[in-house]
């Protein structure tokens, strides 16, 4: 699923050379990331293409993250074939930068989750044996013996297994901080210290048992959070991988080479051949063609360029090849400007605490100090120093936030693996906290309650011949118009030889013509102002003059969803760049009474912020390049699938498919999730009503203390399995 | 009871081996892709075979 949500296309890279790697034993080496791959027949296909040339040495595809290895001897240029045979079986397949250091954490925490597994299961053997007799049936020096071993597993469990605590705890300290770690440490480290002492002076029972029981189900918890977290950074981080393109440039002999985009420098001539998108900020040398900008300005019609014209990183070149010269360096671009734009708004919201968080600021202070008054007030009351310090320990350890560590991380593993079931991809671990607060949605119009593209609305206004013919003209084009043209005629074409100029459309040798309105002869003003684009077929011969109109397309379940919002009591508003005429057209059938056109990204942040400063919360849903800015300044943000990378980075959540309906389900499952997570809470604090007091009091046994524990963690855990199923 | 000094250690023994393949199976990337490791019981050893 998540591959099929963040396939991207890569389809205008003419060559996969220079990204591949030398390995020292002159194999040549490149990470793919392949899309569409869903079954065993699927791997043995494209593993088994790839291994049937001679020179492929290795290739290896990983099912669960989409990562393909091939490695063979021969040249580098020989990847563009293997490329072409897997694109040839009709996989998607993309180059993906290989992240410069592994995330280890979560291995990491799966050793530190293993060992302290092995240990717990061992220590319970013995502890059965000392639980179910008492002494005097067993005799000390077996007592003894058996803690000894206890105690020699423990031990090491807990100096290995306890590190990310420890660690963790330790930088808190270091900077004069505490956090939930502090009080996890020092319990455990106290239980082992006074277990040590206790094991030495022959004490009927010891707590090493406890201390990895602690130790094994707060590792869980970590475990599951740090999935979570790991699936939504590789998801959004494997986007950014993903943004890489070469480009041909003109090398001082006149010939040309294709290198790496980043590397262009200013004064480079680059050539851009029709279909590829510009690699960097460009000035047109030589040439005319037409540029589809909707990358950057949201803008549905392409732009003609010519001779002097600027170029702007990202855009796609869709007429005819130009040759250019390089402006600014990768980095200076305008996407580099807007990805500025998109950082400064990120820091806006880092403020945001997350509920376990602010539910450890209360807690940890609490648990300290029962501690020490457990401590001084046995201390006052005369008992013995090594039992005092035994008490407040019980404590500590019986306090300790195995329930409340449980708490998030299972409602949040739970709930975003449900999610991405239904083709929502939850990328930001407080992305459901704050999604389940909001009460305003701002949607942006094309590509998100529109689909982004226009089609034919009078296709029974016009007849099959006329029909005809224009579709066969079309068909040599990519004028977005053109795509919807062929795309909205499924009859046989004819082959008909056509010129396309540049910036009026499409002339075949007779002199008929499919364009815009005075190129074809149309001298209509009025039509400026309507809600459709339109594009006119002139048959000179014939004296006829045939109007196609065109709109972009309101998603099929948009008005449901805008209804169910609406029953829910949010507040709704659009913002579009757009022509007015079109968004009041797109409100007025969605029944959205509040709307703005002609917006610049700019005053879309500010309509946010002031949305902000009257305390909402708002959901941004939205597609394009000029919606980034918004999207990271909103409390929350969504986009489809369809959106372009930087838009998905920007925003947290992101939903495939051509519905809408995933929004309603996502904020569902949101709320749903926070509804488990309190309960959660409620149930680790009644838990401690309850056993706080009692530990206070020194009634606790270590043997409750472990039952204790480890049934409100499982408690918990029930609980949060009671997560709405939803629809897959 | 000195069948303990001998059953002790020998539970130690079963249990940390268990912990060491663990480690090797980690090592050895066996649980990099769990879904395609599933999946590739479906095809024929000799088909990939090279």
């Amino acid at each position: 699923m998540t591959q099929a949500v963040l396939s991207n296309d890569q389809s205008n890279i003419t060559s996969y050379a220079p990204f591949v790697d030398t390995l020292d034993s002159n194999e040549c080496q490149i990470y793919l990331f392949v899309t569409g791959a869903t079954c065993a027949a699927c791997i043995q296909r494209i593993e088994g293409t790839l291994l049937s040339h001679d020179y492929v040495s290795y290739a290896r595809l990983n099912f669960s993250s989409g990562q393909l290895t091939i490695r063979w001897i021969g040249p580098q240029s020989k990847i563009d074939d293997l490329v072409k045979s897997i694109r040839d079986l009709g996989y998607g397949v993309n180059y993906k930068q290989q992240k410069n250091q592994k995330d280890e954490t979560e291995s990491f925490l799966l050793r530190c989750l293993g060992v302290s597994a092995f240990a717990m299961g061992n220590i319970m053997l013995v502890s059965i044996a000392l639980w179910s007799y008492d002494t005097a049936e067993m005799g000390v020096s077996i007592r003894d013996f058996l803690h000894l071993i206890v105690a020699a597993i423990a031990l090491p469990t807990i100096a290995y297994s306890g590190q990310p605590f420890f660690r963790s705890a330790f930088a808190a300290l270091k900077h004069g901080r505490t956090n939930m770690d502090v009080p996890i440490s020092l319990g455990v480290l106290l239980a082992c210290i006074i277990s040590l002492i206790g094991l030495f002076e022959h004490q009927e029972h010891l707590y090493f048992d406890s201390a990895v029981m602690l130790v094994f189900f707060l590792l869980m918890g970590r475990y599951f959070d740090a999935r979570v977290r790991q699936k939504a950074t590789s998801a959004a981080s494997s986007l950014l991988h993903m943004m890489v393109q070469v480009a041909t440039i003109e090398t001082t002999d006149g010939k040309t080479e294709i290198i790496d985009a980043r590397n262009l420098r200013p004064g480079m001539i680059v050539r851009i051949a029709n279909g590829e998108r510009i690699p960097a900020d460009c000035e047109v040398l030589t040439g005319q063609s037409e540029i589809d900008m909707s990358l950057v300005t949201g803008e549905t019609l392409p732009v003609a360029v010519k001779e002097g014209s600027n170029l702007y990183a990202g855009t796609l070149n869709i007429q005819s090849s130009l040759r250019a010269s390089i402006s600014k360096p990768a980095a200076d671009s305008l996407l580099a400007d807007i990805v500025r734009l998109v950082e400064k708004a990120e820091k806006g919201q880092s403020f945001y605490l997350r509920i376990a968080d602010r539910a450890s600021r209360l807690y940890t202070p609490f648990v300290h100090i029962m501690a020490l008054i457990t401590f001084v007030g046995w201390y006052m009351a005369g008992l013995p120093f090594m039992e005092c310090l035994m008490r407040a320990t019980t404590v500590l350890i019986i306090t300790c936030p195995c329930a409340l560590g449980l708490a998030v991380p299972v409602v949040q593993v739970l709930a975003v693996g449900r999610l991405m079931r239904m083709g929502v991809l939850v990328k930001d671990g407080a992305a459901l906290e704050k999604l389940s607060s909001i009460d305003t949605i701002i949607f942006d119009k094309t590509g998100t309650l529109t689909y982004g593209h226009p089609i034919l609305l009078n296709k029974d206004q016009i007849s099959s011949q006329d029909m005809k013919l224009a579709a066969s003209m079309a068909i040599s084009s990519r004028h977005p118009l053109s795509l919807a043209l062929v795309k909205s005629y499924d009859g046989p074409l004819d082959d008909i030889q056509v010129t396309e100029v540049p910036g009026s459309g499409l002339q075949t040798e007779t002199g008929i013509r499919l364009g815009r309105a005075e190129w074809c002869g149309v001298n209509s003003k009025s039509t400026q102002e309507n809600q459709f684009i339109e594009l006119y077929l002139s048959i000179p011969h014939e004296h006829r003059l045939v109007q196609f109109l065109f709109q972009d397309e309101i998603r099929d379940d948009a008005p449901l969803v805008i209804k169910e919002l609406q029953n829910q009591e949010m507040g709704i508003h659009i913002l579009s760049g757009d022509r007015e005429a079109v968004v009041k057209e797109v409100a007025n059938k969605l029944n959205i009474e509040s709307y703005d056109a002609n917006v610049r990204p700019e005053d879309k942040v500010r309509f946010i912020e002031t949305l902000k400063e009257n305390h909402k919360k708002v959901l941004m849903v939205g597609d394009g390049l000029n919606d980034t800015p918004v999207l990271s300044a909103a409390t929350i943000a969504m986009s489809p699938s369809s959106a372009i990378d930087m838009a998905q980075n920007a925003a947290s959540i992101i939903f495939s498919g051509q519905k809408l309906w995933p929004i309603i389900e996502a904020y569902n499952m949101a709320k749903d999730s926070q509804i488990k997570i309190k309960q959660n809470f409620v149930l680790a604090i009644v838990y401690n009503i309850f056993a706080v007091p009692l530990a206070v009091m020194g009634l606790v046994t270590p043997l409750i203390a472990a039952i204790a524990m480890s049934s409100s963690s499982l408690i918990v855990i029930a609980n949060s399995f009671r997560l709405r199923k939803g629809k897959e | 009871m000195s069948v303990l000094l001998f059953l002790i250690p020998l539970a130690l023994l079963l249990g940390g081996i268990g912990l060491f393949a663990f480690f090797w199976a980690l090592r050895q990337g066996q649980f990099d892709d769990l879904e395609g490791d599933a999946r590739r019981i479906l095809i024929d050893d000799d088909s990939l075979q090279k």
